[in-house]
């Protein structure tokens, strides 16, 4: 088996424009360091190794539209831990190494045709933009899209603004909600797989899609099996610990599969008998 | 203006009801307009009623002295606002406030209470499905309190 070395080596790249989404999360638009490095191309629900130098590397979605012109890649990263911390106060020009793009893609192809439903909780969102941005780019190729979005508060809604536009234009149904709020919030509050039962969508003829916390998806799950979705239309995006990202370190060993290579997006139908085990 | 029992039998909580039993509901029905800001229950009150939500939006909260107005669910279109009418002792358990002008259908819920002891199979059809209610909204409540989006022990490590 050949490994590509540059799959085992980071390529530098700088920091060239950073936004804050939240009070803990922050997107970074990424560009080569190497002026000759070819377009930066990778498919949606496919993610990059992050390498904050001197702390520690780290997997990381891409969030961007994988067909902007310019090709910079851009990771939405919550500071959870040292490495985490350490990209997002990355500043312009600040430096960082890639490994990538890994991983399987979300079903945007396969979509084609249907009703497509995605299902997203807090950064869950993140791996899901580049799908959207391809659905909605390609907006006459599909049926109706729907997408329901869940976060813990509304100061935790990530990408608020384009969730917005989206909304008012663009074909898509959006509905966000939170489950916890003040009085100030004037928008939905209540788990966010309680709005799937006002979502009308063909069942027998949509595909689904999911990320979010594991537990959001199991419910999720479950929800969109009482609509009828069949298992092999039910996408989710899965985490594990992932360290090599070329399924050789065995961190992130799913049963028969590795996360990093055979996944991070699985068709239901492929995992079910694994997902709802407590431990593997 | 179409029948209450038409219009009820087009949301999923009547869905399916006998056409005998959605006649006797109808007849302890009414239509009514709640504008925004209106507060239609409060915690602690009598309860003697029941809504459908046709359309708009109705917060459900609880109101804290140190908070303010917690805000629980929201509830729109199809939804039930009230399942207290049918629990002693028969009080709201927490606040409603209507968020966007909303178009309901008001049941009686204390004119239910004495027909289910006429009729036996309305009272247990109609608790049945209240029960599915009030299951669902515990299971969320449930969730929602689990702080689903909170950061996982292993992600510390990132």
């Amino acid at each position: 088996m050949t490994i590509l070395p540059e799959l085992m080596a980071p390529s530098l790249y700088r920091v060239h424009e950073t936004r804050a989404e939240t009070k803990d999360t922050f997107t970074l638009e990424l560009e080569p360091v190497d002026e000759g490095a070819g377009r930066f191309s990778f498919a949606a629900g496919q993610f990059n190794m992050l390498y904050a130098y001197g702390v520690g590397e780290v997997p990381i979605s891409l969030s961007g539209d994988p067909e902007e012109a310019n090709g910079r890649p851009i990771h939405t990263i919550r500071q959870v831990g040292a490495v985490t911390q350490a990209l997002c106060r990355l500043k312009p020009d600040g430096m960082l190494g890639l490994r990538g793009p890994f991983g399987t893609g979300w079903p945007v192809d396969e979509a084609v045709g249907r009703d497509v439903v995605v299902m997203a909780g807090g950064i869950g969102l993140a791996p899901l933009r580049p799908a959207l941005y391809q659905l909605m780019r390609w907006r006459d190729r599909y049926k109706k899209i729907i997408l329901i979005y869940g976060a813990r508060s509304p100061e935790d809604i990530v990408f608020g603004r384009e969730l917005a536009a989206w909304a008012k234009g663009k074909g898509i149904e959006v509905t966000v909600t939170v489950d916890r709020a003040s009085a100030k919030w004037k928008g939905n509050v209540g788990l966010v797989t309680t709005f799937l039962a006002a979502a009308d969508f063909d069942s027998a003829k949509a595909t689904v899609m999911v990320c979010g916390p594991e537990i959001m998806m199991r419910f999720a799950i479950k929800e969109f099996q009482k609509r009828g979705v069949a298992e092999r239309n039910l996408f989710l995006s899965m985490e594990r610990n992932m360290k090599c990202a070329i399924g050789f370190c065995g961190h992130c060993q799913y049963g028969p599969s590795f996360i990093c290579k055979d996944g991070p997006v699985f068709r239901y139908d492929r995992i079910k008998d694994l997902f709802w085990k407590r431990e593997i | 203006m179409e029948k209450i029992e038409t219009i009820i039998n087009k949301f999923p909580f009547f869905r399916g009801m006998d056409k005998a039993h959605l006649e006797k509901i109808a007849q302890v029905a009414a239509p009514v307009t709640l504008a925004p800001g209106k507060i239609i229950c409060e915690d602690g009150q009598k309860a003697d009623k029941f809504y459908l939500l046709m359309n708009g939006r109705v917060v459900v909260e609880l109101y804290s002295p140190e908070r303010g107005d917690l805000l629980i669910q929201t509830l729109n279109t199809g939804d039930i606002l009230g399942w207290s009418w049918l629990v002693p002792p028969y009080q709201w358990r927490f606040n409603a406030r209507v968020l966007a002008k909303t178009h309901a259908i008001v049941f009686n819920g204390e004119r239910l209470r004495t027909l289910f002891g006429k009729n036996r199979e309305l009272g247990y059809e109609l608790q049945k499905r209240f029960l599915m209610i009030i299951a669902a909204r515990l299971e969320s409540a449930s969730i929602q309190l689990m702080d689903l989006y909170g950061i996982p022990a292993g992600d510390k490590n990132k």
